[in-house]
C-alpha cells in the first residue's frame, strides 16, 4: 500500500495528541474546580462568595468555558474517531480474547469515559436547570445549600460517587497514557510516570468523593 | 575446459587494487541501461542488490520469504572478523589472510583470500556507518573478542546476535533503494531455472509461491547469492526452507559445481531429542572457552546421572587427547572425537534410533572457580535458551552436545571475479566456493558474504558490463526466446511431474532418509565402502521419489508441499555429486575426513602432491557421472604444513 | 533433574487442535477439529504441527499452511496465536521455541493466524506481513551509500545508547506486537527501528524525517493506533519496551511541529 501524505490530525498519533493536549487541559480543570468546591468544607459563606467572586468576571469565566468546551469536543470526538478506525484495523477477533498486561482501567477507558460524559451532562442541568433534573429547586446564589441539599439525596449522591471512580480509572490510565503519548519518557523517570498517575488520580477521585460522602454522615448540612 | 581463476599475478599485497585499476568502468549514465538479477537476500544478496541498485544498475532482488529480513544469515550467532588492529595486538590484513588460509587447510585460493582478508576492515566502516550497533567498551569505542581459538581479538559482535545485526543493515540499505525505485524485490519467489541465451546467464524462471505462476525475468546478468546446501543432510542448522535449488538449477545449465564434500561440521549443538526433530541449534562455540568436555569412561555409565559419576570414571577425551588446546581444539577435531566416543557406545541423553547421541559439557568446575555469576554473566542467554529447549538447567545438570551440519564450504566454482564458467553468472556468499578451502574459521562467514556483496562484485560486476557490455546488449533477450520458453517449458513439466506423481510418501520422508544416508555416510567421518554404498542408496531413493512421491493441493496456488518437494528433488540429485565428490578426494583435509587417511595418530592427513586442487564438476545429465576439472592451486605465500594441536 | 528419571517421564500426549483453515486469502476461513496423540513433549510446537501434517498428507489431506524458517527464535517467520495469545504462553519465546511440554495431555488449543487488516490472511495461519517491509522502506535506515565510511571509531557511541539501540535493534519482525494488540498497531515495530537509529549519532541526521516518514507509512497501511495498553510489550518475543514508542511520540511530535 502506498503511502499518501497524511496530515497531522489525520494520523492516530496526531488524534492521540489532541487527546494528550486536552486531557491535560480537562484534568487542569477538574484539579482547579475540585480545589474550589472543596472550600464547602470551609462553610457556607466561603463558598457563596467563592461562586460570587467567579462570576464577577464574565470574560474570564466564559472564556474558560470555551476553552473547556472545544476540550470536551476535541477529546470525545478524536476519541470517536480512534475507535472507527481501530475498529477497522482488526475486524474479526479471535476465538479466545486473552489479555495479559492490560489493566481494568486501560480496558474501560471508552465506556468509562462515555459514563463521565453523561455525568458531566448530568451536572451541569443539575446545578442549572436544577428540579426537572433532580426533583429540587436551585436557588441562585445559594451554592452551597443547592450542593448539600442535593446530597442530602441519595441517589444523587450515589450517582455522583460512581461517577467520581469512573473518572477515577479513567484518569489513572489516563494521564500515564497522555506522557506515554506526549513522549515524556526518560529511563531515569519512567517509574515515576505510572506513581504520578496513581497520585492524580486518587488525589481527584478521593477529594470529590469526600464532598458527597460528608453530606451523607452529617458532617455538612444546611444552616 | 580449462579453468581460469584470474587472478591478477604479481605481488598479493597489491593485487586487488591493481586489478581494480585494470577492470574496465560503466560511464554513469550508461549504468541504467544494464540490469541484474539477484537470487536470495543474505548478507551476500541484500548487500549486494543495495550496492548495485546505489551504482545506477537497474536490480530485481528475489526471495523465497516473506521478507529479506529472513534470510538465514540473521541466525549467525558469534561475529564478524575484521584485520582491524584496534586492540594493537599484532593483528594485521596479512595475519588475517595467513589465518584464513591455513585454517581452511590450504584449499582456497590464496588471492581471493587476501583481498577477503584487505576489504574485512571496509565492512566494518561500512556497518557502523548504516547503525549497526556493535558491541562498544565504556569508552564508546567499538569491542572486540577472540574467537574460534585465534591468538589475536578480531572478531567484531553484537552480544550472540552478529549476524541478525549485519543482515538487518544490509536490509535496511536494500529496503531504501527499493524506497527509492532503483531495486524491485519480489518476496515469495523461488529460482526453479536459469536461462542461458548464446552461452551467457540472461534470466531466471521463478515461481511465485503465493499464485504459482511461473515467471520469466530477463537481465544482463544473474547473480546468485542463495546460501549454502548443509540441508542436504535434512538435520543441520540451516533454516527450514535453505536449499540448493537455484545452485543446482545453474550447475544443470552448465555451471561448475566445485568442492561439495566439503563441509562443515560444528561441535556444540543440541542433540537429536527424538523422531519429530526437524532442525538443529546451535550454541555459541564460546562455551568451550569455560566448559569441559567428557563422556562416561564405561558404556554402563551412560545412563546415569552424571552427578553420580566419579571422577575417575569420567574421560575428558580431548583433555587427554590433545593437552596442549584441550576443549579448545578446532571445530573439526572436536567433531569427530564426540563422534569416537558416542561410536564406541559411550554417548549420553535420550536413546535415538538405537543410539545415544551426545556429550557433556560440564561447566562445574567453571561455576565452583568463577561463581556461578560471571558463568552467567558471560553465558546466562546461552543457558537459557539450551534450557528453553531441552528443559535441563546448565547450572545444575551438565549440558549435552552433540556435533551439526552448520556451513558449506562448497559451492558453484567462481573465478577472481565471482564469475562462474558460465558469463554473466556470478555467484557470491556462502553460494560459491572460493575463500574458506576445506574449514571455514569462526566469525568469517559474514565477512566473506559481505566482502563479496558490498566491495567485491559491484565492481567486477562493472568490469563485465564495461568489457563485454557490447557484446551482451548485441543479442537481445525476452521472454519470448526460444530459450526462455524453453526453460519454462522445462519448470512447467517438472511441477506437472511432481503434483502428478500421486504416490504415497510425503517430500520430507525422503527427505529425512536422504539425510540419514549422507549423514551416515558422508558425515564426519567418510570412509570408500561407504561412499561407494552411499550412491547406490541416494539413486535407489531418487528413483523411488520419482515414483512413489505424494504432493497435495495444487499447483496454482501457494503450496508448501510442493516447494518442499522441489527442493528435495534437487537435494536428490545434488547428494549423490557430494558423495562422489567425497569419494574421489583421496585425502583428508579440513571438514573432510577419509578414515583411510590419517595419520598414525589418526588425524586427518593431506595429500598435496596429488589433491592440492579444486574439483570443479560438470553435471552430464541426472543419473550419469559428471566429468572433474581441476584448478591447481598454488601456495605462494603460507607454506603448506600439516595441522597439529597436540 | 536425573536423566533417567527424565527419560521415563516422557510419554506421548494427546492435543485436540482447532486450527484456522483458509484457501485463499480470498475465501473464507473456519475453525477444523484435529487430534494428534503421541506427541512428545519433547517436540517444539511446530514440530507438534509437522506430526500433524505428515499424518493429514497420509490421509490424503492437504497439509496446514504456515510460516516458519529459522526454527531458532530469530528470524520472525513464524507465528500464530494459540489460545488467544501469540506465540503462546511462554514469555519472550517464539512460536518454534515453544515445546510442546508447556501444555498438559489432553490440551485443547485454538490456532489462529495474526488477525489484522494489514497483514492479510493468504493461506490458514500464513499472513503477508510487507506492510513491515514498507514501514522500514519509509526511512527505516540510515542514508549512506557503499563506499568509504570514516573509520568506524572515529565517532565514540556512548556504552549506554549502544547498549539501548541494540535493544531496540533485537526487534525480529514477527508482528506479534500487531496480533496482541487490541487494535492491531505497529507501534512498537516501528518505533523500535525509530528508537535504533534515533540514538546512534550515525542516525541523527534523519531522525526527524525518518519518524515522519515511517509514522505516516504505517498509518497508511492500516494498522490501529496505539492505546497504550501494552500487550505488544507482553507478547514481544524480544521483549522491545513499551517506552520505545513514548519515544517515537517525541521524535514524531518534534518533526511536527518544525
Amino acid at each position: 500500500m502506498s503511502a499518501q501524505q497524511l496530515s497531522f490530525y489525520q494520523t492516530t498519533l496526531g488524534k492521540k495528541v489532541v487527546m494528550a493536549i486536552s486531557g491535560v487541559i480537562l484534568i487542569g480543570f477538574v484539579i482547579g474546580h475540585m480545589a474550589g468546591n472543596l472550600q464547602i468544607f470551609l462553610g457556607a459563606d466561603k463558598l457563596d462568595a467563592y461562586a460570587e467572586f467567579l462570576h464577577s468576571m464574565p470574560a474570564v469565566l466564559w472564556g474558560a468555558r470555551i476553552v473547556l468546551i472545544t476540550a470536551v469536543f476535541a477529546h470525545f470526538w478524536s476519541a470517536f474517531s480512534l475507535w472507527k478506525q481501530n475498529k477497522a484495523a482488526r475486524p474479526r477477533g479471535y476465538a479466545k480474547q486473552v489479555s495479559r498486561a492490560t489493566t481494568y482501567a486501560a480496558r474501560t477507558m471508552r465506556w468509562g469515559g462515555v459514563i463521565v460524559l453523561l455525568f458531566i451532562i448530568y451536572h451541569l442541568l443539575h446545578l442549572t436547570v436544577g428540579a426537572p433534573v433532580s426533583g429540587y429547586e436551585i436557588v441562585h446564589g445559594k451554592v452551597f445549600n443547592n450542593v448539600v441539599t442535593g446530597f442530602s439525596n441519595p441517589a444523587i449522591a450515589g450517582f455522583y460517587i460512581i461517577a467520581q471512580v469512573c473518572l477515577g480509572l479513567h484518569l489513572y490510565h489516563g494521564v500515564w497514557s497522555l506522557m506515554q503519548t506526549l513522549g515524556l519518557n526518560h529511563d531515569k523517570y519512567n517509574d515515576t510516570r505510572r506513581k504520578v498517575a496513581t497520585s492524580v488520580s486518587l488525589l481527584i477521585t478521593v477529594g470529590n468523593i469526600s464532598i458527597p460522602v460528608a453530606v451523607l454522615a452529617g458532617l455538612l448540612s444546611n444552616t | 575446459m580449462e579453468l581460469r581463476s584470474n587472478a591478477p599475478s604479481g605481488p598479493i599485497e597489491t593485487a586487488w587494487d591493481r586489478h581494480r585499476f585494470d577492470m574496465k568502468l560503466v560511464n554513469p549514465a550508461n549504468k541504467r541501461k544494464f540490469s541484474v538479477l539477484v537470487v536470495g537476500t543474505g548478507l551476500a544478496g541484500a548487500s549486494a542488490s543495495a550496492t548495485m541498485a546505489e551504482l545506477g544498475y537497474n536490480v530485481k532482488a528475489f526471495c523465497y520469504q516473506d521478507s529479506p529480513r529472513r534470510a538465514h544469515s540473521i541466525a549467525a550467532q558469534g561475529g564478524i572478523n575484521a584485520a582491524k588492529n584496534y586492540q594493537g595486538d599484532g593483528d594485521s590484513v596479512y595475519r588475517l589472510f595467513y589465518d584464513t588460509v591455513k585454517g581452511g587447510d590450504f584449499r582456497s585460493r590464496e588471492r581471493n583470500v587476501y583481498r577477503l582478508a584487505q576489504v574485512s576492515v571496509n565492512i566494518i566502516d561500512q556497518a557502523v556507518a548504516q547503525g549497526v550497533p556493535f558491541a562498544r567498551d565504556y569508552g564508546g569505542l567499538l569491542d572486540n573478542r577472540s574467537f574460534g581459538g585465534a591468538q589475536v581479538s578480531r572478531t567484531f559482535y553484537a552480544r550472540g546476535q552478529t549476524g541478525q545485526q549485519l543482515l538487518l543493515g544490509a536490509y535496511q540499505a536494500l529496503q531504501r533503494q527499493i524506497n527509492a525505485g532503483t531495486v524491485e524485490m519480489n518476496t515469495r519467489s523461488e529460482m526453479m531455472d536459469l536461462i542461458v541465451v548464446d552461452g551467457r546467464a540472461r534470466g531466471i524462471i521463478v515461481r511465485n509461491m503465493v499464485t504459482g505462476e511461473l515467471e520469466t525475468h530477463m537481465a544482463d546478468a544473474v547473480v546468485l547469492a542463495s546460501g549454502g546446501y548443509g540441508n542436504v543432510f535434512y538435520l543441520s542448522t540451516n533454516a527450514m526452507g535453505c536449499n540448493v535449488m537455484a545452485a543446482w538449477r545453474a550447475h544443470r545449465r552448465g555451471a561448475l559445481f566445485a568442492n561439495p564434500c566439503y563441509t562443515q561440521i560444528h561441535p556444540t549443538c543440541i542433540p537429536v531429542s527424538g523422531e519429530h526433530q526437524s532442525k538443529l541449534t546451535l550454541m555459541s562455540e564460546s562455551l568451550r572457552n569455560d566448559g569441559r568436555v567428557w563422556v562416561p569412561k564405561n558404556e554402563e555409565d551412560c545412563q546415569k546421572d552424571p552427578s553420580s559419576i566419579p571422577e575417575s570414571d569420567r574421560d575428558y577425551y580431548l583433555e587427554r587427547k590433545y593437552p596442549a588446546f584441550g576443549n579448545l581444539v578446532p571445530r573439526d577435531i572436536a567433531s569427530r572425537s564426540a563422534k569416537e566416543a558416542c561410536d564406541e557406545g559411550r554417548g549420553v541423553g535420550p536413546e535415538v534410533g538405537g543410539n545415544r547421541l551426545g556429550v557433556f559439557l560440564d561447566f562445574k568446575d567453571a561455576i565452583n572457580r568463577l561463581g556461578e555469576d560471571a558463568i552467567s554473566a558471560r553465558y546466562g542467554n546461552l543457558f537459557e535458551m539450551y534450557e528453553r529447549i531441552t528443559d535441563e538447567s546448565p547450572y545444575k545438570t551438565p549440558m549435552r552436545i552433540y556435533p551439526a551440519i552448520h556451513y558449506t564450504m562448497g559451492g558453484l566454482w567462481v573465478d577472481y571475479n565471482l564469475q562462474s564458467n558460465i558469463p554473466g553468472l556470478f555467484v557470491i556468499g556462502e553460494a560459491n566456493f572460493s575463500d574458506h578451502g576445506a574449514n571455514r574459521l569462526g566469525a568469517s562467514a559474514l565477512m566473506q558474504g559481505l566482502a563479496d556483496g558490498y566491495f567485491v562484485l559491484p565492481s567486477t560486476i562493472g568490469n563485465y558490463f564495461g568489457s563485454e557490455g557490447a557484446d551482451i546488449k548485441r543479442v537481445d533477450v525476452s521472454a519470448d526466446s526460444d530459450a526462455a520458453k524453453e526453460a519454462k517449458n522445462a519448470v512447467n513439466e517438472r511441477v506437472d511431474k511432481l503434483m502428478s506423481i500421486k504416490g504415497d510418501r510425503s517430500p520430507d520422508s525422503f527427505h529425512r532418509e536422504l539425510g540419514k544416508i549422507c549423514w551416515d555416510h558422508c558425515g564426519m567421518a567418510r570412509n570408500r565402502e561407504g561412499l561407494t554404498e552411499a550412491i547406490g542408496q541416494i539413486q535407489n531413493l531418487r528413483d523411488e521419489f520419482w515414483q512413489n512421491l505424494r504432493v497435495l493441493g495444487d499447483r496454482d496456488t501457494l503450496n508448501q508441499s510442493l516447494e518442499k518437494a522441489g527442493r528435495v528433488a534437487d537435494f536428490l540429485e545434488f547428494g549423490e555429486l557430494m558423495v562422489r565428490d567425497a569419494l574421489d578426494r583421496e585425502e583428508s583435509c579440513g571438514g573432510h575426513f577419509r578414515e583411510e587417511h590419517r595419520t598414525e595418530e589418526g588425524e586427518a592427513k593431506r595429500n598435496d602432491e596429488n589433491y592440492a586442487y579444486v574439483a570443479a564438476w560438470e553435471f552430464n545429465g541426472a543419473g550419469e557421472t559428471p566429468t572433474l576439472h581441476k584448478e591447481v592451486l598454488d601456495f605462494e605465500y603460507v607454506k603448506l604444513t600439516q595441522r597439529s594441536y597436540k | 533433574m536425573n536423566q533417567v528419571v527424565h527419560n521415563k517421564l516422557k510419554k506421548g500426549m494427546k492435543i485436540t487442535l482447532h486450527i484456522w483453515r483458509q484457501k485463499s486469502a480470498k475465501s473464507a476461513g473456519d475453525f477444523e477439529k484435529y487430534i494428534v496423540e503421541n506427541v512428545s513433549p519433547d517436540s517444539s510446537f511446530l514440530e507438534m504441527l509437522d506430526q500433524l501434517n505428515e499424518e493429514l498428507s497420509e490421509s490424503g489431506r492437504e497439509p496446514v499452511t504456515f510460516d516458519h524458517d529459522c526454527r531458532e527464535g530469530i528470524c520472525g517467520s513464524c507465528g500464530m496465536v494459540v489460545n488467544g495469545v501469540p506465540h503462546g504462553p511462554k514469555a519472550r519465546t517464539t512460536t518454534c521455541q515453544l515445546h510442546m511440554r508447556e501444555y498438559h495431555d489432553g490440551a485443547e488449543l485454538w490456532i489462529e493466524p495474526w488477525r489484522a487488516t494489514a497483514f492479510p490472511v493468504l493461506k490458514d495461519l500464513l499472513v503477508d506481513r510487507s506492510s513491515f517491509d514498507r514501514i522500514i522502506s519509509a526511512g527505516g535506515y540510515v542514508s549512506v551509500n557503499t563506499g568509504s565510511p570514516r573509520d568506524a571509531n572515529e565517532t565514540p557511541v556512548a556504552k549506554v545508547n549502544a547498549d539501548l539501540a541494540f535493544d531496540a535493534a533485537t526487534c525480529i519482525g514477527c508482528g506479534a506486537c500487531v496480533a496482541a494488540c487490541p487494535n492491531a498497531s505497529a507501534m512498537l515495530f516501528t518505533s523500535a527501528k525509530v528508537t535504533h537509529l534515533g540514538l546512534l549519532p550515525q542516525g541523527q541526521a534523519e531522525r526527524k524525517e525518518r519518524a515522519l516518514n515511517m509514522v505516516n507509512q504505517m498509518e497508511s497501511e492500516g494498522f490501529g493506533g496505539c492505546t497504550n495498553h501494552g500487550e505488544c510489550e507482553a507478547a514481544c518475543p524480544k521483549g522491545i519496551r513499551l517506552d520505545f514508542i513514548a519515544r517515537m511520540n517525541r521524535d514524531f511530535i518534534s518533526a511536527s511541529i518544525g
